[in-house]
């Protein structure tokens, strides 16, 4: 076990990247999560074989992003929500092209340039394409410093697993927060890659990296198969965390910054004998469906708290399949829900569930 | 019975899709017969653009990767900066290089990235069907400029070699065209020179071939090289536009040379 050593966010990711066997990572300049990508030119150029690049522009991140993978080799760039944007035909591509990598999205809000405080507005871009296409990502979210540096870890050995991107949806809370984090021992990818182009040392026929198919038939088969892939993922890497539901009779869902006010309003309520409980998706792509919908058989109501104009929302409206009534309790633009509001909304469901019997 | 003739190694057998008469078969075969003369095939990786030679990536047996449109540049410096002692060129035409990704090869070209760029030039966006491009010609018709490329309002055509080689940073930049056997054996010399830069470890080598597309351009074959010696070659004149090593065409801080690893 390796000692807890204070972190800001946006490092502890760094850090686990390069734990990870990361060794290649292409930035641009982007608050809030600027402090990665220096991260990154400081230890990269002194680690064996390491290379930091700040591109000329976040597509050009992307794509030598897709070069690196093409390789086998385990690369990341990072970037917060107008610079992921940019990212999102490389995105396509690579997930069209089967290459693993890993993106990060420290979030600020939007839309357009909008702002440099915390947002958790992309999630409709990370969870349901963002690029053009059928394909999805592995989103992780973390809701703690130790989060960022242990699904950074988890988000490259998935990668590998699936030959998908994978994409860390934090927000800029979580990048420039610090707390104490262990961080993951060292390891690197446990896949092999014989699809890479590495050079065929005219040994084997050429590997093509490729996600062009003018056969639709042949294009249509090559989708089929990446959703086989999918379909495994959705069975066995959803993770979430199930917090005080045993007893709950209401359920906020909330990830990341918002999860955590959430814990701190059921603290209060919890104190009033309000019987209220949290599911936290930790991947949102996956997203804990079964878990909501099982919920939904037991609580009366449910409450999405975001930071944003409400987007999760409607994956969970979609999980508890209209069985019971879904509230939103958001803000937007860079500010973050309190713990105030989370109270105040979640009696206001209770009030029109229970008609005012409390 | 001596074989006097015969396709280059590096090719596969995969049929040409390209048009008759197309010099892309010719500059295919350039780049085949210079990877078979250094003997890198095992070592190199070719990046196809987006554009007609999208599906380069069938026709040569080295490994290699599509690109998104004009990002062949960038994907080219992660694949070269993950294995240096690849070989790694790119492949791209005039809209893929000059207009969607010129971003892309002017930061590679300034880094002086250790890779080869074969740009050809057809003053033409040929795969979707003949529209404007970065390099038609004044008054040239296209599909979308129908009354002649408009200097006022479509803007002058980009010299690519030109432009370039105002930077500090790229080892050689040369123009070259194959509507000729003469014109063919200078170019085949650059293209080989360009790969031999990158293994050497000098940096950056882009050759920009004058090509033709008699497809989008209306014209038979022939009348399209003739066009290439009357109208092209004029504007963009073939030669040597940067070369480190002996000093043509530098800047006064060009002549600073960083070795890379090849
Ligand atoms: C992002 C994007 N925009 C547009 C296209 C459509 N497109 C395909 S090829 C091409 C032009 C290629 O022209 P050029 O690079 O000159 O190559 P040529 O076909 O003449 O060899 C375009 C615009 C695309 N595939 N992707
Ligand atoms: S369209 Fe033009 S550039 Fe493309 S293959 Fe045909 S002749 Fe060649």
């Amino acid at each position: 076990m390796s000692e807890k050593v204070l972190m800001k966010g946006n490092e502890a990711i760094a850090e686990a990247a390069l734990r990870a066997g990361c060794l290649h990572y292409f930035g641009y300049p982007i608050t809030p999560q600027t402090e990665l990508t220096a991260y990154m030119a400081k230890r990269l150029p002194k680690t064996e074989g390491g290379v930091f690049l700040q591109a000329e522009s976040e597509i050009s991140a992307i794509n030598m992003v897709y070069g690196v993978a093409s390789t086998g080799k385990r690369v990341m760039t990072s970037s917060s929500s107008p610079g992921v944007s940019l990212k999102q035909e490389g995105i396509s591509y690579l997930a069209g092209s089967d290459l693993p990598a890993v993106i990060v999205n420290v979030q600020r809000g939007g839309p357009g340039l909008g702002g440099i405080q915390p947002s958790q507005s992309d999630y409709f871009q990370a969870t349901k394409g963002g690029g053009h296409g059928d394909y999805h990502l592995i989103v992780l979210t973390p809701s703690s410093v130790q989060e960022m540096a242990d699904l950074t870890s988890l988000a490259f050995d998935l990668a590998d697993k699936y030959r998908t991107p994978a994409m860390l949806l934090a927000d800029g809370t979580m990048g420039q927060m610090m707390e104490p984090v262990e961080l993951p021992e060292p390891h690197t990818s446990a896949v092999d890659k014989p699809w890479a182009v590495t050079g065929t040392q005219m040994k084997r026929k050429h590997n093509i990296i490729n996600s062009l198919y003018l056969s639709p038939e042949v294009l249509e088969k090559t989708n089929f198969e990446r959703y086989e892939r999918y379909a495994a993922i959705e069975r066995d890497e959803v993770r979430y965390e199930s917090y005080m539901m045993d007893d709950a009779e209401y359920c906020i869902v909330a990830f990341g910054i918002a999860a955590r006010v959430a814990k701190n309003a059921i603290t209060a309520m919890r104190k009033e004998g309000m019987k209220v409980g949290l599911l936290r998706p930790i991947t949102v792509w996956p997203f804990p469906k079964d878990a909501v919908h099982e919920a939904a058989q037991k609580v009366k109501g449910f409450v999405s708290v975001e930071l944003s104009m409400g987007q999760m929302i409607e994956d969970v409206r979609l999980a508890e399949n209209c069985l019971r009534p879904v509230v939103l309790c958001n803000r937007a633009g860079g500010m973050i829900p309190g713990v105030d509001q989370i109270v105040e909304v979640t009696k206001a469901l209770m009030t029109s569930v229970e008609g005012g019997a409390r | 019975m001596a074989v006097v003739f015969q396709k280059p190694k590096s090719l596969t057998d995969k049929e040409l899709h390209y048009c008759p008469g197309c010099p892309h078969g010719i500059i295919h075969r350039l780049v085949a017969e210079a990877i078979d003369t250094l003997g890198i095939e095992g070592r190199t990786i070719g990046v196809a653009p987006v554009g007609c030679a999208v599906m380069a990536y069938d026709y040569f047996s080295c490994d290699m990767v599509e690109a998104a449109h004009g990002r062949a540049p960038a994907v080219a410096t992660g694949l070269k900066r993950s294995i240096p002692g690849n070989v790694v060129f790119t492949y791209q035409g005039d809209g893929d290089l000059a207009s969607i990704g010129m971003a892309e090869t002017v930061h590679a070209a300034t880094r002086n990235e250790n890779i080869t760029i074969i740009f050809v030039n057809n003053a033409i966006y040929g795969m979707t069907g003949g529209q404007m491009a970065p390099t038609s010609l004044p008054g040239q018709i296209t599909q979308t400029s129908p009354y002649g490329r408009n200097l006022e309002t479509q803007g002058y055509p980009i010299r690519v070699c030109e432009m370039l080689s105002a930077l500090d940073a790229p080892y050689y930049i040369e123009r070259v065209a194959v509507n000729n056997v003469k014109n063919v054996l200078k170019a085949k010399k650059a293209v080989e020179r360009a790969f031999r830069n990158q293994i050497e470890g000098k940096g950056f080598s882009l050759i920009e071939v004058v090509s033709a597309c008699p497809t989008n351009w209306g014209l038979t074959p022939r009348k399209a090289l003739e066009w290439v010696d009357e109208r092209m070659i004029p504007y963009y004149p073939l030669g040597v536009y940067r070369d480190k090593d002996a000093g043509i065409g530098c800047t006064p801080l060009s002549m600073q040379t960083f070795k890379k690893e090849g």
